[in-house]
């Protein structure tokens, strides 16, 4: 077996231009999902062929928040919670960015849980992707929001009583126009499903299931993080366009996985600029219009 | 591995930083040509990182890069990288800015 030599890689790792390397090796864990989930995001950002200026990414507070300060984007690390509102002025401040809102599911189901609704009912032009662990994190593993009937948490030693959030289908509900649910384990539709969600006009939501290794798996003896990916790759089903009532999540049962809406509605921009000047005629100046013609 | 081109067997090759691995064997578990496997020395952290058992079966496909969520591994087809190699003024790698 011939020895690898770190110094003599000739090439570079194709994720690395879109990292800021001097903050590398990150703080994740080993055989934690988020990583994967940041190779795929900078997968569907070379294939959109976007000006890299012309994107901005906020995430929250928790394990996922942190990829906002690893992407070497213009990018936003904002309080608990309440990373969709600052998205949501980033966007309304600069119409012409291209904002990507990159947290986990505490941070925005159940912290800024209200902030979700109400941007996905005003159709914000906002892409969303909800990186779900089924526990916090970063905190040592509380019972979250989407953490499933059944498993174990810090907070629930005896199992957790609360149903959980069925996050696709509350998305749908608010009005969403793009909804797909992934897991680490699907690399490839993930990467694609990123790619379409920032290609979208709308608010994006993607959920991609990921292991959390040192806290849900350890606490549910689930197993390392590849045990978890097994487990997505043996128990996913993939059905495109689902009814998302029906893609609830339950303890270690069976995921289903696909893109379940896409459908266009106006934009809050689109829906106030066009309210505006039926109402005011000439003397309104339609706001972020060049964006509006993409 | 940095020497896969000597052995030039396959149609491509994977590149391993060891130090920057954490031994999650994502890369191991999901190789769809199944052509990776532990090293048997450790890392400066103390953990296994991948090596290419059988660089013959080894497509360049990249899904190991793709899965690592240490950035440590990723894959290059030989076509590529000779590509890469031979272009007057290499490809960017990202979109251009600005």
């Amino acid at each position: 077996m011939n020895e690898p030599d770190v110094l003599a890689c000739e090439f570079e790792n194709p994720v690395m231009p879109y990292l800021r390397q001097e903050r590398l090796p990150h703080i994740w864990c080993p055989g934690c999902g988020i990583g994967t989930t940041v190779n795929c995001f900078t997968r569907a950002l070379t294939d959109s062929g976007m000006d890299l200026d012309k994107i901005a990414i906020v995430s929250g507070i928790g394990c996922t928040g942190r990829v906002a300060g690893y992407m070497n984007l213009d990018s936003f690390h904002t309080t608990h919670g309440r990373a969709i509102p600052f998205a949501t002025g980033l966007k309304l401040a600069n119409p012409e960015l291209k904002v990507v809102v990159y947290s986990g599911d505490g941070d925005l189901s159940a912290i800024g849980g209200n902030h979700l609704i109400h941007a996905a009912r005003r159709n914000m032009d906002l892409m969303v992707v909800c990186v779900n662990n089924f526990i916090y994190g970063m905190t040592g593993g509380q019972v979250a929001p989407t953490t499933p009937l059944g498993a174990t948490g810090t907070t629930m030693p005896y199992g957790n009583f609360e149903s959980p959030f069925n996050l696709p289908f509350l998305a749908d509900a608010c009005g969403a126009v793009y909804v797909a649910r992934w897991t680490v384990y699907h690399v490839k539709q993930l990467a694609k499903a990123m790619l379409e969600g920032l290609k979208k006009k709308g608010f994006v939501f993607i959920e991609a299931m990921a292991p959390c290794p040192t806290l849900y798996s350890r606490r549910n003896r689930l197993g390392d993080g590849v045990d978890q990916l097994k487990y997505y790759k043996e128990k996913s089903k993939i059905v495109n366009g689902a009814n998302t009532k029906d893609v609830g999540l339950t303890f270690q049962g069976e995921i289903v996985v696909g893109k379940f809406v896409d459908r266009e509605r106006p934009t809050w921009l689109d829906a106030m600029n066009e309210h505006y000047t039926q109402h005011f005629g000439e003397r309104f100046t339609p706001y972020g219009v060049s964006h509006a013609k993409e | 591995m940095s020497d896969g081109e000597q052995v030039k067997k396959g149609k491509g090759t994977v590149f391993v930083k060891p130090e920057v691995c954490k031994g999650c064997s994502y890369c191991i578990d999901f190789c769809p040509a199944h052509c990776l496997e532990f090293s048997r020395e450790f890392n400066r952290k103390g953990y296994h990182f991948p090596v290419l058992a059988t660089p013959e079966d080894c497509t360049g496909c990249d899904l190991c890069g793709l899965y690592c969520p240490d950035f440590a591994i990723f894959g290059m087809r030989f076509k590529d990288m000779e590509q890469r190699r031979h272009a007057a003024a290499p490809e960017p790698l990202i979109p251009a800015r600005g």
